[in-house]
């Protein structure tokens, strides 16, 4: 067709990677620029606004640093996930099961001090989104079930869950309605690092980064997961233990999800509520497609689309475009980084 | 309780049921050739939503209702392109293609919500409709609702007696002997994905001209994710997708009027129902064992040659 045709490259395109993401955001750039046009708004006005909204004031950095901890701690989950070929699609749910999961144990045991409140929050969440993730990846195991689908539903089902509880249970009784659960006192909060607005939810990021990172790289099951993510056939050839390597990395991405929903609640803001859930889970699958899976690209693409959400916020705010605007722009930076990929392997020539 | 509460829910039952037999009777030609399309719930939000910015704007439903299909051809072209074109992931360009149709539609919906456009009105179909009980579900309905009736068994000539139909799941099944007989395993991916992509498109646009007549964000609410579980349930055969899609419809409608009469269980807990049951549904398809049923070339791209 249109007289080309793709030839298979003789090795592969060793800059195709870092060129293709970069083209992709362009080509996502100037298509939603287009789209604004088409809206009768100014592109160049709107991109400006998205530019200073995401990297103009020192307030704004700060701010998609700490917007890209909760996405980073998604992103690094569903990426030990994707790594096998297991499609966690369910960072959304498992972020709000840890949430929960953190509220829990911060309204049980108010009087708690820190160092022992703090922990077992963290615990509590982790064993909550880690066991949303365990459901689908023990009804894939024993029953094929597709976990795409069951991640998915498991999200919606998560996100009534944790309305059903503000709304009810968990209601705080001076709220005047509102569907909140009582602000988390003393030991349930992170504070600050120094005067800093970054939290200590920074360093938990930085060490889960860099704890992945080298189980993946130094450990043998870590070893054991990627030659699993070459496929089922491979893993049982290789004698792996298939089944409970598949049920470690949900079981580990759920967990970091969880603590992406322990961190969201309990240091922005202090307390459960709904709207909470503003779909860090969706981003992070955007966010590990682009960094290929690799914790410090994770850690780069996390922050990029951070500021992009904090420039969206931006546009929302000075030229009254809705919000939607950044879940265009994620859905076709995804979509073009996928189209691009083929470069790596393929070559584009002319028919003879 | 039989006239003023079953026979109601039944109706409403086939209303919400139909939506969701357009989009997994189009998901089932959509994966027949071969390409697994998660994109349903962002095709279905945008055709929602371009049929009801055409019905506001010309005040046509029927042209509304085409157009929604036509914005679900132009989402699976995309996704065409970027899986049978470029040879990217089926899995995470649909999800793509979920997370590009839901922002577009909230963004380009925006000035409409809240207003009301000329959709299909509930009409009685004169002698069949007297038939007691009967006649109140089925044919005090909708036109889209009428046509729906007849499209399984179009689906199922086409799909079984006609040689384009085999064809496509020849592609499905095997694209590389298929080509070697003789057929054009990309040509025919391409009519599949676009065929389903059009009923896609249908199915969404009847959330916004029957189901509603308004536009609101999040409109498809979930409907495209359970006709792509249906699928699966369904063993991709379009007689039980009917059977799957009102027994969803049935479950939305009786939430639905649980809701309005007022119980004490929570409404959370009651909107859960239709996502705990696809989950459920998953599992007895599982145990029934006939997953084995997909198309063998599922999900799996057709390399070029040479």
């Amino acid at each position: 067709m249109l007289g080309y045709r793709l030839q298979k490259r003789d090795e592969p395109w060793s800059w195709g990677a870092p060129i293709i993401v970069v083209g992709a955001l362009v080509l996502s750039l100037g298509l939603s620029a287009l789209l604004l046009e088409l809206q009768g708004k100014s592109a160049v006005e709107g991109l400006f606004v998205l530019w200073q909204g995401a990297f103009g004031t020192s307030w704004a950095l700060e701010d998609a640093i700490l917007k890209s901890i909760p996405i980073f701690l998604c992103a690094l989950g569903v990426a030990t996930a994707f790594r096998m070929q297991v499609w966690n699609i369910g960072a959304e749910g498992q972020f709000a099961l840890g949430a929960i999961g953190a509220t829990w144990a911060a309204l049980s045991f108010p009087d708690l001090p820190g160092y022992l409140l703090m922990p077992l929050m963290f615990l509590s969440a982790a064993v909550c989104g880690g066991f949303w993730a365990y459901i689908p990846a023990i009804l894939r195991l024993k029953l094929k079930v597709n976990e795409i689908i069951s991640t998915l539903m498991l999200n919606y089902i998560a996100i009534l869950l944790l309305e059903y509880l503000v709304f009810g249970v968990w209601k705080d009784s001076k709220s005047y309605g509102f569907p909140v659960t009582p602000e988390f006192t003393g030991g349930a909060v992170i504070g600050q690092i120094g005067d800093s607005r970054l939290h200590w939810g920074f360093v938990v990021c930085i060490g889960a980064g860099l704890g992945m990172w080298a189980f993946m790289r130094f450990t043998r099951l870590g070893f054991d997961i990627k030659v699993a993510g070459e496929g089922q056939r491979v893993a049982i050839y290789s004698r792996l233990p298939y089944g409970k390597l598949t049920i470690l990395v949900m079981a580990i991405s759920g967990a970091l999800a969880g603590w992406a929903g322990c961190i969201e609640t309990s240091a922005v803001v202090n307390r459960l509520q709904p709207s909470i859930m503003v779909g860090y889970g969706y981003t992070a699958i955007v966010v590990a497609w682009l960094a290929r899976l690799h914790p410090l690209y994770i850690a780069i693409s996390a922050y990029l689309l951070a500021a992009l959400r904090i420039g969206v916020e931006n546009m929302q705010l000075e030229l009254q475009i809705p919000a939607a605007f950044g879940s265009i722009m994620e859905g076709l930076i995804l979509m073009s980084v996928l189209a691009g990929q083929m470069l790596v392997t393929y070559k584009i020539t002319r028919k003879k | 309780m039989l006239e003023s509460f079953i026979v109601p829910l039944l109706a409403a039952t086939v209303q919400s049921g139909t939506p969701i037999l357009y989009a997994t009777l189009g998901e089932i030609l959509t994966e027949k050739g071969g390409v697994l399309n998660l994109g349903v719930e962002g095709m279905m939000s945008m055709a929602a939503f371009v049929a009801f910015a055409v019905a506001y704007t010309t005040g046509n439903p029927w042209l509304a209702f085409i157009c929604g299909g036509l914005a679900g051809t132009m989402m699976a072209m995309l996704h065409g392109f970027v899986c049978i074109t470029c040879l990217g992931n089926q899995v995470v360009s649909g999800l793509a293609l979920t997370i590009l149709g839901v922002g577009l539609c909230n963004f380009l919906g925006t000035p409409f919500i809240g207003l009301a456009a000329p959709g299909f009105s509930k009409f009685a179909i004169p002698v069949l409709s007297s038939i007691p009980y009967i006649g109140k579900i089925f044919f005090k309905q909708d036109a889209l609702v009428y046509f729906c009736y007849f499209i399984p068994f179009i689906f199922m000539i086409f799909m079984n007696r006609t040689s384009l139909g085999i064809a496509i799941t020849a592609v499905g099944e095997k694209p590389g002997a298929a080509a070697a007989a003789g057929l054009k395993s990309i040509r025919l991916r391409w009519m599949a994905l676009l065929g389903g992509g059009f009923l896609i498109g249908l199915g969404g646009a009847y959330l916004s001209l029957a189901y509603t007549h308004l536009w609101a964000n999040g409109l498809a609410g979930g409907r495209g994710w359970i006709a792509v579980a249906l699928v699966i349930f369904a063993f991709w055969r379009p007689g039980r997708a009917v059977f799957g899609a009102y027994l969803f419809g049935g479950v939305m409608a009786f939430q639905l009027r649980l809701q309005a009469i007022g119980t004490h269980i929570p409404s959370s807990l009651l909107l859960m129902l239709p996502y705990a049951l696809t989950i459920l549904v998953l599992i007895f398809s599982a145990v029934r064992g006939r997953g084995g049923n997909a198309p063998a070339h599922l999900g799996i791209n057709i390399e070029p040659e040479g």
